[in-house]
């Protein structure tokens, strides 16, 4: 599946740094894991995938690292087939989800280990280990024990480790998970910052959407082995392409309701509480087909005078009105929907509801998305 | 610091504290009882039996007062004081019938003292003492042999209470007149025997360490359900008999017995040349290794079980091939099994006793098989004591070096 914008489809002779040629994979002979996975990373880029959880992502990473084997399908590294090279000649840097760090070597010892394999004198290893340390300002820490450093200098370490190699792609399966908020936000831009000064590939995996919004160029979101969309970060929120990636990025409202009538650019819906709505046909074919409106909550507009011609207006009923400081949250039953969530900012002369109360509200055309059932 | 009343707040922590510890003591009492009995008691009477020695002058008192001013160093008899001393003690001795228990015991040093007491005593028992005649002469017609100076030697040597006596004889020495001398060569052989027991233990411990490795990093890293299966295979052994299982060797190794057999059959070698593969050292490491095997393999395991694969993978992923990660990576981390098995191992084999009695031959044997020899058979307990009390200090010298080299920490036993 890919993705609308012309800007970043990849023509088919491109340089393609990484590409997943129709893989699939099982484990158990009964069951795809992966199913015809198709992907092209170029050079340089930050790539997220993301997915809930048993979607297929540690797997497909796996396989690009070369420790599970691709059951069908074609993975090519710079326009080489990797099928068959061992993991230890791919030259892929990764970052283990636990980290992985040697106990019984030092933190210096840990990132001597890959150059010592590759036959580095001992004057370059020292000079290269001490940069990739003070890359990631650890540069005392050379002669701790891994269990002498916490979570998140652990964390560091794993990642000069796995740079200081100098490998052009690096893998990270959910690096950031064992860290609290606050340093998972540190160290999510500290990677980032990183990738970009050093120009090098990076493959990402996680299922916290912030995540991968916030640090990757682009974001693969898996769910059941299929990639459902793969786009820039404000595409993939402001543009999902199916149902799925709409509820799983984001806070997203839905409206059921059947097709009425269809233009090329233009679906309109009746929904289910008896309201006619425009909408972007995205996932639509056929007049009388059923389908799912997705509006995102801050997208809601409290000021009929705001909307544009094509808006149509809705009235509800207020159920719940949550004070979140910079937000208000307003629960709303409408149109046969009882949790329609508006969200609005926290201005002087924006009006606070109260529960019981009518309200009336415009949706856009342009932000309401007729999506697959 | 001071508590409000005034006492010291350590003094009167102390208090406080007391009470909890004896109440805690009370409870763990009944094991502590239970361990000093079981286990400090029957080492302790051992090594004081090693040195005790307080027989001799218990059942000659007299004899060996006497003998405090003879010369035994010299070539004439002692006088006939000496020899009235003796005959009162001895007879007083026969009367209790202790006279064959100083026979006994002056027997391990010199062989036919045993015989010597027993022969004297039919003779001496009816002697009447009270008309003062001399008796130096009646008891050497008695026995020719109470006219040796070797015979007065013996018991003045051995008279003292505590004796080095046992220690020595254990290293193929001596008490003599003119101190610790080596034994005649045909007698040592208690040295030789404790350094084949500590050879052939690290070669069993060796061979342990060999098999039970693969099998380990097969347990420790094959599906739940397989390695559970294997894991019952491991542990087999232990809900057979010790003794089925050593027998099953002898059969298996035997002359006649079904290696033989087979290398016979395959034609390898012919039938009046037949291996000699048991009864021998070849056989005792044998039947030692796989009987001591689980015991190398479950701490191995335990350790192996807990280093996760991904370190294997990061290796790997950093560039190491297969050999280098395991060299590299896993090896050093599966280390602490190798120690605590190791230690569990050879300390077993160091006192082990049952197998190679049975398929040890006579070059196979191991010290424990002395020990148990002179408990049951020539009743000599001070020398089975002090080899004991010896294997217990190599033991735990042994467990010394090995925490300087190897540190106790980095053992793990599960
Ligand atoms: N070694 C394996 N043997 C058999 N099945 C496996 C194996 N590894 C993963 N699976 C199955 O493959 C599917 C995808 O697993 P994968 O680890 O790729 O998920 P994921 O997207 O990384 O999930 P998470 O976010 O929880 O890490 C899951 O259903 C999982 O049960
Ligand atoms: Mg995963």
């Amino acid at each position: 599946m890919g993705t609308r914008e012309p800007s970043l489809a990849l023509d088919e002779t491109n340089n393609a740094f990484v590409r997943f040629d129709r893989v699939q994979k099982s484990y158990d002979g009964e069951s795809l894991v992966v199913k015809d996975l198709n992907l092209d990373i170029p050079k340089g880029e930050f790539l997220t995938m993301l997915g809930p959880s048993g979607s297929g992502k540690t797997t497909c990473l796996m396989m690009l690292a070369g420790f599970e084997t691709a059951t069908h399908g074609e993975i090519l590294l710079d326009g080489v087939s990797i099928n068959n090279i061992p993991p230890h000649k791919r030259g892929i840097g990764m970052v283990f989800q636990n980290y992985a760090l040697f106990p019984h070597m030092t933190v210096a010892e840990n990132l001597s280990f890959p150059l010592e394999v590759r036959n580095m004198g001992k004057s370059e290893r020292e000079a290269k280990v001490k940069r990739a340390l003070d890359m990631v300002e650890m540069g005392d820490f050379g002669g701790r024990r891994p269990a002498q450093l916490s979570g998140g200098q652990q964390q560091r370490i794993a990642l000069a480790r796995a740079l200081v190699f100098e490998p052009e792609l690096v893998l990270m399966d959910e690096p950031l998970g064992a860290l609290d908020k606050q340093l998972r936000e540190k160290m999510q831009f500290e990677i980032t910052r990183l990738a970009h000064n050093l120009g090098i590939t990076v493959v990402y995996v996680t299922h916290d959407q912030t995540e991968a919004l916030t640090m990757s160029d682009r974001v693969a979101v898996f769910n059941d082995g299929v990639i459902q969309q793969l786009a820039r970060p404000d595409m993939l929120y402001e543009r999902p392409d199916n149902s799925f990636v709409a509820q799983f990025i984001g806070e997203n409202n839905t409206l059921e309701g059947t097709v009425k009538s269809l233009t090329d650019d233009t679906a309109v819906v009746e929904l289910d509480g008896g309201l006619q709505l425009q909408c972007e046909p995205i996932n639509v074919d056929n007049v009388g087909q059923r389908t799912r409106v997705s509006v995102r909550p801050e997208r809601a507009e409290l000021n009929l005078n705001n909307l544009s011609q094509d808006a149509c207006t809705l009235t509800g009923t207020v159920q719940e009105f949550i004070y979140m400081g910079d937000i208000f949250r307003t629960r709303i039953s409408v149109a046969g929907c009882d949790d329609f969530i508006i969200k609005t900012p926290n201005s002087p002369n924006q009006k606070r509801l109260s529960p019981g109360q009518n309200v009336k509200f415009g949706l856009n055309k342009k932000d309401c998305r007729a999506l697959d059932p | 610091m001071e508590v409000a009343d005034g006492t010291p707040l350590k003094k009167s922590l102390a208090r406080s504290l007391r009470k909890e510890k004896l109440r805690a003591l009370a409870l763990i009492a009944p094991l502590l009882i239970f361990v000093l009995v079981t286990f400090v008691l029957p080492i302790g009477t051992m090594l004081t039996r090693s040195i005790d020695n307080s027989i001799v002058e218990e059942i000659l008192p007299r004899t060996v007062l006497a003998l405090e001013d003879w010369n035994e160093k010299g070539d004439e008899l002692p006088n006939e004081m000496v020899f009235r001393s003796f005959v009162e003690d001895f007879q007083d001795a026969i009367a209790d019938k202790n006279h064959t228990k100083i026979g006994s015991r002056l027997n391990y040093e010199v062989s036919g003292m045993s015989s010597l007491f027993r022969k004297s005593a039919r003779k001496v028992k009816k002697w009447d003492l009270t008309d003062n005649a001399p008796i130096k002469q009646k008891l050497i017609e008695v026995n020719k042999a109470w006219g040796d100076v070797e015979t007065w030697a013996v018991i003045k040597t051995h008279s003292v209470a505590l004796t080095n006596g046992y220690f020595l004889n254990a290293v193929d020495m001596q008490r003599t007149p003119f101190g610790a001398q080596a034994q005649p060569e045909n007698k040592q052989v208690l040295v030789k025997l404790f350094i084949r027991t500590l050879k052939m233990s690290l070669i069993i411990t060796g061979m342990c360490i060999l098999l039970g490795y693969p099998v380990a990093w097969l347990l420790a890293n094959l599906s739940n359900r397989t390695s559970n299966l294997l894991l019952i295979l491991v542990l087999l052994p232990f809900w057979t008999s010790l003794l089925v299982r050593t027998s099953a060797w002898k059969v298996m190794l035997q002359n006649q017995g079904v290696i033989n057999d087979l290398l016979v059959w395959i034609g390898l070698i012919t039938d009046d040349s037949r291996l000699e593969i048991i009864n021998n050292q070849f056989g005792t490491i044998v039947a030692m290794t796989h009987i001591l095997l689980p015991f190398m393999i479950l701490p191995m395991y335990s350790v192996m079980k807990t280093i996760p694969p991904s370190y294997l993978r990061a290796a790997k992923s950093l560039g190491a091939t297969n050999w280098t990660a395991f060299w590299r990576v896993y090896f050093p981390q599966s280390v602490p099994g190798i120690g605590a098995g190791s230690i569990l191992v050879f300390i077993l084999a160091i006192g082990y006793y049952i197998t190679p009695e049975i398929v040890g031959g006579t070059d196979g044997i191991f010290i424990s098989n002395r020990i148990a020899y002179h408990i049951s058979s020539s009743l000599n307990w001070g020398l089975a004591s002090a080899l004991g009390a010896i294997l217990l200090g190599v033991v735990l010298i042994l467990y010394w070096v090995y925490d300087k080299i190897v540190g106790i920490d980095n053992v793990k036993l599960g």
